[in-house]
């Protein structure tokens, strides 16, 4: 990336004018390479314009452990993506739809889930179960945030009990996998979506490749960990390219807006 | 605080305690289960796919109550350790202990979960399965499961694959016990490319049963009798026993609407954050 007049696709190094590149939602023309998209770029694709309002802005992460460097990569972090945590929560309408959406910066630290992210997604939920929103969720994470240690690890289960919550009130979360969401938030809320969605050749899974590639000492098959890999394997609803993402999403929107058959409400759900 | 410290220097330096909690002569899974149970009958597979040997699980008598117990079963020798894949599960060993789970709730009995392993198992066939589905399951599942779950680490709580059966009302660890978001060596070799920091990264990582015990993520600690519950498995598998009951007494007259909620407002106060905008700034 030399300039913003020009890009060039780190798959097969085609060079792009920025303007076309951005108005093609950041994928590559030539071999469909999806790149990774910051979170206020994702949130204006997604909501319909001036629609979205953001919440728990304000959340900060401390650094509870006193692990080496990690105030320094929250600042550096901070600075680089004009955020003050890995991910955006609030409320805006998609095609005049109210919902509640997340969307995770892969800017800041990996977008790995800490102490804020969990807890800013854990609150998405309980104003989603509160209000009645259905949840859209645009995740991508490297998983658990080492540098919070085990607090990291308890936000899966933290955000995986806000999800039982959720449903609990009958309302359904839509998760959009992008590249790369692997680890602790894979384990935990991205894969307890009602529809999961994968983006176009994003890498999903549970261990690292290279990790896998260690453990087994050969080589890995071609394609694995990929979003058409998992649809494959059933772990995934659907794949679909950027472009058709939002129509995708409207649709399912539509469809679970209506309830022909009410719920005759006995005891809880699942 | 001030004092922790001063006593952490005293004592045993984390990378030690991640020593003695890989000890491979500490008690397993099955030998706690055989000390602590009577009329313990082993109950296999998922339904789904096979029967995972890194997980173990069934139900017998705790000192008279009916109750399911399982946990990660490490191997007593090579031979063994490559059946249980080092103590490592697939999906189908968070499975198995779902159902087990499942089985225990329509019967009313109360569950026990023992957690000891690196990790859940990183391979093909494990994602091809859906590891991530797997354990995110049982975290949504334990999070909502009507009869009470106590849980401890008696080896090594590694990260997701620990956690995949480690929701629960009451969590504790043994004393020589860790539990982490990822090993020693994971840590060293991201933070410093060198995985021969692993004790820096050890320590930094608070991984140690005191430590959780001062970040509030588990309720207590149950001692080994030095130097360690390898020397002396039936006095640690005693103590075991005595916390055991000791929440049991607490959760078995609860009512199984408020222990949910209370397990819920457990997990929704861990984590540490501000709420100023900037503090990380100062």
């Amino acid at each position: 990336m030399f300039s913003r007049l020009f890009i060039k696709c780190t798959q097969c190094n085609t060079t792009h004018f920025y303007s076309f590149f951005k108005h093609a939602h950041f994928v590559c023309s030539r071999c469909g390479q999806h790149f990774r998209i910051d979170a206020v770029t994702w949130m204006k694709k997604l909501c319909d314009r001036n629609s979205f309002q953001s919440i728990n802005d304000e959340l900060c992460s401390l650094d509870p452990l006193q692990f080496p460097k990690y105030l320094r990569k929250i600042e550096e972090s901070m600075k680089a993506t004009n955020m003050n945590e890995a991910i955006l929560t609030g409320t805006g309408t998609i095609e005049g739809i109210p919902i509640a959406l997340g969307v995770m910066e892969p800017g800041f630290i990996m977008a790995s889930m800490g102490s804020v992210v969990g807890e800013k997604i854990t609150r998405l939920l309980e104003l989603a179960a509160a209000e009645k929103l259905p949840v859209v969720m645009v995740i991508s994470s490297g998983g658990a945030r080492m540098q919070e240690g085990i607090l990291s690890l308890m936000q899966m289960a933290k955000t995986s009990a806000a999800v039982r919550r959720l449903h609990q009130k009958r309302m359904p979360m839509f998760t959009v996998l992008c590249d790369p969401t692997t680890g602790g938030v894979t384990a935990s809320f991205a894969m307890l979506g009602d529809i999961i969605i994968a983006e176009t050749g994003a890498l999903i899974g549970f261990a690292g490749p290279r990790v896998i590639q260690q453990t087994i000492g050969q080589k890995l098959p071609d394609g694995f960990q990929r979003a058409e890999f998992l649809l494959e394997h059933g772990m995934v609803d659907i794949v679909v390219p950027r472009k058709h993402l939002r129509e995708l999403l409207v649709k399912l929107l539509k469809i679970h807006n209506k309830r022909p058959f009410p719920n005759r409400s006995r005891g809880e759900f699942r | 605080m001030k004092e922790t410290i001063k006593d952490d220097l005293r004592a045993k330096s984390a990378m030690d305690i991640v020593r003695l909690a890989r000890n491979p002569k500490r008690p397993t899974t099955r030998d706690y289960i055989d000390l602590i149970l009577d009329d313990f009958v082993e109950l296999h597979g998922d339904r789904r796919f096979a029967d995972d040997l890194a997980i173990v699980g069934g139900v017998g008598f705790f000192e008279r109550i009916p109750v399911t117990m399982f946990g990660h079963q490490k191997g007593k020798n090579i031979k063994d350790n490559i059946r249980r894949h080092f103590g490592m599960a697939h999906p189908e060993g968070y499975r198995k202990a779902l159902r087990l789970m499942k089985q225990a709730e329509r019967f009313g009995r109360p569950v026990i979960s023992l957690i000891d392993t690196q990790g859940a198992y990183p391979g093909i066939g494990a994602e091809e399965r859906g590891q991530a589905e797997a354990i995110a399951l049982n975290l949504y599942e334990m999070s909502g499961l009507q009869v009470p779950i106590i849980a401890i680490v008696t080896g090594e709580g590694g990260s997701g694959g620990a956690l995949g059966i480690g929701v629960a009302d009451r969590v504790f660890m043994l004393s020589n016990a860790i539990y982490s978001v990822i090993s020693p060596e994971g840590c060293a070799s991201i933070l410093w490319k060198d995985t021969g920091r692993a004790a820096d990264a050890a320590a930094a990582l608070r991984l140690t049963a005191r430590d959780l015990k001062r970040l509030e993520v588990i309720d207590g600690i149950i001692s080994e009798p030095d130097p360690g519950a390898h020397e002396f498995p039936h006095e640690t598998a005693k103590n075991l026993k005595k916390a055991i009951a000791g929440a049991l007494d607490d959760l078995l007259d609860r009512d199984p609407e408020k222990l949910i909620q209370q397990r819920y407002a457990k997990y929704r106060e861990m984590g540490v954050y501000s709420s100023d905008r900037g503090i990380a700034h100062e």
